[in-house]
């Protein structure tokens, strides 16, 4: 057998930091959850649905979702000026279009919902924990929705294929340098709703990610499913 | 002292009225609540090939071969005949606009008004910050319309206001009123129950006012317990000790 790679943490290749999550977490939402990987711990409150303004944007067919993705300043090392940024832009409408495909927006026309990530600590998969988050505080808010949205990192790093990474491993620079996969997927099928590529990759390893991202998502799904079911059963 | 004055609104969603001896379980978007072809998806679910799946988190339930799931969060979904409180945010030409703390904003039409008000002092009768209760009378694309001629409906005076969960208005309701009357008959207050979560309490002074709010948040945090009418009896006898 070949010898098993080395993690910072000790971890096997394709296992995920421990993961905790918490339903309610913010009175005034209408449904809310925090959901963390290791030390990456992200918040989301949704809100709505609820009347849309500027009203040229409210959608007479369907309402309309709105993601907001933002670290908190205090939530990395150096601190980071607060608003918004080109990447939690980015972040937001990769989220967003990473929900839409479950959520059924028919039921609200001219509404909209809004869905609120903040990321309190980061240490890596920042958005993959935003997504975990969001999608429990949907489902928290009473959405209607096809299914649960699980979302994973999976990296390379020099040749390795590992899972949910670390911001340690992420800075890797030797060999073939670190590639970040991060990968949400609707839960139980084989639709991916969020493929999102950093650094380098052969295209025949994309499946083997896809495979062990298949993996982690089973158990954060199962994950998911439990803290739902358990935030009632008191 | 008028005491059981204010309307329960009839319990018509019996969801959460317990002793009803059906099989609950808690169900996530997605999950299979039952698999075969005799059952059929009612509210909250939807068929998938043999399958009958939940589409929101919520407690399912089979009553015959109807598979419902009930929300236990989120926000108020106004429906035709829901008594709401609500706020005034705005006087117009022909009525008020009302938040419902709903997506909707809803519209009390002038001749709702129990006596004549005059067209260029609407705020004699409501000002804006004025509570009110009031029945919805139809939900329409472009609004809701609110009616206030009924028992127990109009303009709220003194007391105060606070909301819980929409989704455990039933429950704070219980069957045909039983467990609001409960707490009316306890603690001497009046109270009107919004199905979107507002509940308006008064009475005799502030300490029966806490206890009547105190009872109903007590209520609306135990979702999942059964029995629930004796469990309060209980919890009043406590209180006395």
């Amino acid at each position: 057998m070949a010898k098993e790679h080395k993690r910072p943490d000790g971890r096997k290749n394709s296992e995920m930091r421990p993961m905790s999550a918490k339903i309610g977490v913010v009175p005034n939402a209408d449904g809310s959850a925090m959901f963390s990987f290791g030390n990456t711990i992200a918040i989301a409150a949704v809100y709505g649905p609820r009347q849309l303004h500027p009203q040229h944007m409210q959608d007479p067919a369907r309402g309309i979702l709105r993601v907001n993705y933002d670290l908190l300043s205090f939530s990395v090392s150096d601190r980071k000026k607060p608003g918004p940024s080109r990447r939690s832009q980015e972040i937001s409408k990769v989220t967003e279009w990473a929900l839409l495909p479950v959520v059924e927006l028919k039921e609200f026309p001219n509404t909209v919902i809004d869905v609120q990530i903040y990321i309190i600590q980061a240490d890596a998969g920042t958005r993959t924990a935003g997504i975990n988050a969001a999608s429990l505080a949907l489902a928290h808010a009473g959405i209607p929705m096809k299914n649960l949205i699980c979302s994973v990192a999976v990296g390379k790093q020099d040749k390795e294929l590992i899972v949910d990474l670390t911001k340690e491993e992420e800075d890797f620079e030797e060999g073939e340098g670190a590639t970040d996969f991060a990968i949400a997927k609707i839960a139980n099928t084989n639709e991916y709703t969020l493929l999102q590529l950093d650094g380098k990759i052969q295209p025949e390893v994309v499946k083997e990610i896809l495979n062990l991202a298949d993996k982690a998502c089973d158990e954060i799904y199962e994950f998911q499913k439990k803290t739902l079911k358990e935030s009632i059963s008191k | 002292m008028k005491k059981i004055t204010e309307q329960a609104p009839e319990a018509e969603e019996e969801a959460f009225s317990e002793d009803v001896p059906k099989k609950r379980k808690v169900v996530v978007p997605g999950e299979v609540i039952v698999s075969g072809e005799d059952y059929l998806p009612g509210e909250g679910a939807k068929r998938e090939g043999n399958d009958v799946i939940a589409t929101r988190f919520g407690l399912a339930e089979e009553a015959g071969r109807m598979i419902k799931v009930i929300a236990i969060t989120g926000a108020f979904i106004p429906r035709r005949n829901n008594v709401v409180i609500g706020r005034v945010t705005d006087i117009t030409f022909h009525g008020w606009l009302i938040d419902i703390d709903s997506a909707a904003s809803g519209f009390l039409p002038l001749e709702e008004s129990p006596r004549f008000v005059n067209k260029n002092e609407m705020d004699q009768f409501l000002a804006i910050g004025e509570v009110v209760a009031a029945k919805i009378w139809s939900v329409k694309a472009k609004g809701i319309d609110l009616a206030m001629r009924g028992k127990g409906l109009g303009k709220l005076e003194g007391g105060f206001i606070f909301r819980v969960i929409p989704n455990r208005v039933p429950r704070i309701i219980g069957r045909e009123g039983s467990m609001i009357n409960l707490i009316k008959d306890k603690t001497g207050c009046d109270i009107t129950v919004g199905q979107n979560g507002w509940i308006w309490v008064k009475g005799e002074n502030i300490d029966a006012e806490i206890k009547a709010r105190k009872a109903i948040e007590f209520i609306a945090d135990k979702v999942y317990v059964e029995g629930l009418t004796e469990k309060m009896e209980g919890y009043f006898e406590n209180l006395k000790k």
